[in-house]
């Protein structure tokens, strides 16, 4: 009964899909915002791969001077706390008094209402706007995303991150008007539909380094991308020299187990 | 239990005495997995996978108990609590990763254990059970990773949450009403976040409960065998202890290895960038797909493009989909060859490894967007999928003559030992 009921239920199904095959178009709608569209550049970072990576801490903290100048204006960076930044070579002084030049929300403790105090290192990277609907007013009804994250949430990852930053352009000549960016959009070939509501946010000399270095476009967006791969995952580095203990650990009790079972089978033809 | 050569279990020492007369779970272990369960002497690599399937459900029910104290089943702050879990927990980034990871290396073990089953005719008489309660265990384990993968309220949590509840509404009248009561509303949302959280928590522990069973009902046949024919007398099999204690333990140190090289070196290479961002209901992402365990099964419903015979398209998708799996029920009569293993299967043995590439072809299919050459590969991957087990499969076990077969695995054994040595000594 099985096989003849099984047999009718599938050419039920091959049928149905063979019909499918002679109906579906074979050719694609063409997507002319495809060939304009370009695969991010890579960035090669010091936390890059799995062969002794490290934080490059001077460059982390040219990136977080990055990101408190210019990025901060939009964008908030609510997973992070300032006593997080010890991992960027800040001692504790200097995070409570990095902490204290940042105003958060708090209440008046006689009254009641609402009030600001200084920043203090237990407290988080304060956001730019007072909710989501202020963000978008200010913007153009475009909402700048949370940052802390942006490494990990997006297709490319660190690569699409400096590429997006540094990817500002004028708009190609053979660009069709229908792909041209309207009023308060900028083109970006590496942004998914080409157009960005977001201004080019970095000009050479924008922040000036406190240990020297040429304050570029790309080198601004070099080193706020690599703060940003450390937002993202501060445990990164730590994840993988625990990874490496771990593995080794695990190599000399797969060999050890190897060895046994070599001995216990010695006897027994298998 | 099995066979009358088993080893007897005779305590001892007074306290193991006392312990069988009272409870004897010492018994019991020593019976199933110990010196008395006799098990053929010639399994190769592929029987480690029931072992690793069982120690990757305990990694996830562990790691997952853990991850329960710090997480938050609640929509405003479910993210927030896993990236407090990432950053602030002790050890949480590794307890998470390990989860995530757990998951993936549960259904590449349970895929490899599937595909055994598939070669060496596992699912036949008198193993039937034993396949069938497999079946229930992999369904229970679609359901219980498609929950956990909503946990963390992220995009690609939210949306497949969304498609895959929506596979509900393709019924005809009671559809909508259905989706809605599982979701608990009209899209997924705090609701449907609790009930999905208690329920991952729950149904881990169902799995255990059928896992019991699984190796219950496997342990009255006893083991199969890479030759396919049953155990006939002592010096067929060996004790499961030692020598398949310490070839599953060999087993399990390669595992951890791979889990381990995957959870600390490349933990989110099997995941989506878009789960990092917060589930947002009025933001659709751009190319919504589900983890890779599901993308073969995702592409067979992606398949169907046409309405036929009054059922329209997407209807015809979710059955397909639903079917895909539960055609496997009937396996062991859809195939009526009475040769197990594909090794003597000429025939069989090339349409098992059609399906082999077949179904990595779905899955790749199933990533890519709805556009050509996917669309028309898809559709012919899945015309073969369920031509091979409903057309041919019952075809070629009828037509297909089988190749020589040894008297017993002994025979097998003392047969593959005399070409190795003749050959090693050709050599020499």
């Amino acid at each position: 009964m099985v096989r003849p009921l099984g047999f009718l239920v599938g050419l039920g199904f091959i049928t149905a899909l063979v019909l499918a095959i002679f109906t579906t178009p074979l050719s694609n709608e063409a997507n002319v915002a495809h060939e304009f569209h370009k695969h991010p550049r890579h960035l090669k970072l010091a936390s890059d791969g799995i062969v002794l990576p490290h934080w490059d801490k001077a460059q982390l903290q040219r990136g977080m001077q990055v990101y408190k100048e210019v990025c901060s204006a939009c964008h908030s960076l609510h997973l992070v706390a300032f006593r997080d930044i010890a991992d960027l070579g800040y001692t504790e002084g200097q995070i409570k008094t990095f902490a204290k030049g940042f105003q958060v929300p708090s209440v008046n403790p006689d009254t009641g209402e609402p009030a600001t105090r200084d920043g203090l290192p237990s407290d988080y990277f304060p956001s730019p706007y007072a909710n989501e609907v202020a963000a978008r007013a200010a913007n153009n009804n475009a909402l700048p995303p949370d940052l802390s994250l942006i490494t990990k949430a997006r297709e490319g990852g660190k690569d699409y991150v400096y590429s997006l930053l540094t990817g500002f352009q004028n708009p190609p000549k053979n660009l069709p008007a229908e792909l041209k960016p309207g009023t308060g959009l900028h083109y970006n070939p590496y942004f998914a539909n080409l157009n960005l509501a977001m201004a080019p946010p970095l000009a050479p000399n924008q922040v000036t380094y406190a240990d020297g270095t040429k304050a570029t476009v790309d080198q601004m967006s070099k080193d706020v991308t690599a703060f940003l791969v450390w937002t993202a995952e501060p445990k990164l580095i730590k994840r993988i020299q625990v990874g490496y203990a771990v593995f080794f650990f695990l190599l000399i009790f797969t060999v050890l187990t190897y060895l046994s079972y070599r001995n216990i089978w010695a006897d027994k033809k298998h | 239990m099995s066979f009358p050569w088993a080893k007897p279990y005779e305590p001892t020492h007074p306290l193991m005495k006392w312990m069988d007369e009272k409870l004897p779970i010492p018994r019991l272990v020593y019976n199933a997995t110990g010196p008395g369960y006799p098990v053929p002497r010639n399994l190769n690599y592929f029987w480690n996978f029931g072992v690793l399937a069982g120690a990757a459900l305990m990694i996830q029910i562990i790691t997952g108990i853990v991850l329960a104290m710090h997480y938050a089943a609640n929509a405003s702050v479910a993210f927030n609590s896993v990236e407090h879990i990432m950053r602030d927990v002790n050890a949480g980034w590794f307890i998470r990763y390990a989860h995530m990871n757990g998951a993936s290396m549960f259904f590449i073990v349970v895929y490899l254990h599937i595909f055994r089953g598939l070669y060496y005719g596992s699912y036949k008489a008198p193993r039937e059970m034993v396949w069938l309660l497999g079946v229930v265990i992999f369904l229970l384990m679609m359901a219980t990773a498609f929950m956990g993968y909503v946990l963390p309220w992220g995009q690609m949590s939210f949306w497949g949450a969304q498609v895959i509840t929506g596979f509900f509404s393709a019924i005809p009248i009671v559809g909508e009403p259905v989706r809605e009561w599982l979701l608990g509303g009209f899209v997924p949302d705090n609701a449907t976040l609790n009930r999905f959280f208690s329920l991952h928590y729950l149904l881990p522990f169902v799995i255990l409960g059928v896992i019991i069973l699984h190796i219950w009902a496997l342990h009255i046949p006893g083991s199969s065998n890479p030759t396919g024919i049953e155990v006939k007398d002592e010096q067929d099999t060996v004790p499961f202890h030692p020598y398949y204690t310490a070839k599953d333990g060999f087993g399990v140190g390669i595992f951890l290895l791979i889990f381990v090289a995957l959870t600390f070196f490349s933990p989110n290479t099997l995941g989506h960038a878009d789960n990092y961002i917060p589930a947002n209901s009025l933001s659709t992402p751009a190319h919504i797909v589900p983890e890779w365990y599901f993308l073969p099964f995702y592409a067979i419903l992606k398949a169907f493009t046409f309405n036929f015979l009054w059922i329209d398209a997407k209807l015809w998708g979710v059955i397909a989909m639903f079917a895909s799996i539960a055609l496997l029920f009937f396996l062991p009569w859809l195939d009526s060859s009475p040769i197990k293993s594909s090794n003597y299967r000429p025939l069989y043995r090339i349409f098992f490894w059609i399906l082999v590439v077949d179904v990595l072809l779905l899955g790749w299919c199933g990533m890519q967007p709805a556009e050509q050459p996917w669309v028309i590969l898809s559709q012919l991957g899945a015309i073969y999928y369920f031509a091979h087990f409903l057309v041919i499969l019952p075809i070629v076990s009828r037509i297909e003559r089988p190749l020589p077969m040894p008297n017993s695995i002994t025979e097998a054994v003392l047969a593959k030992h005399a070409t190795d040595t003749s050959s090693a000594s050709a050599t020499a």
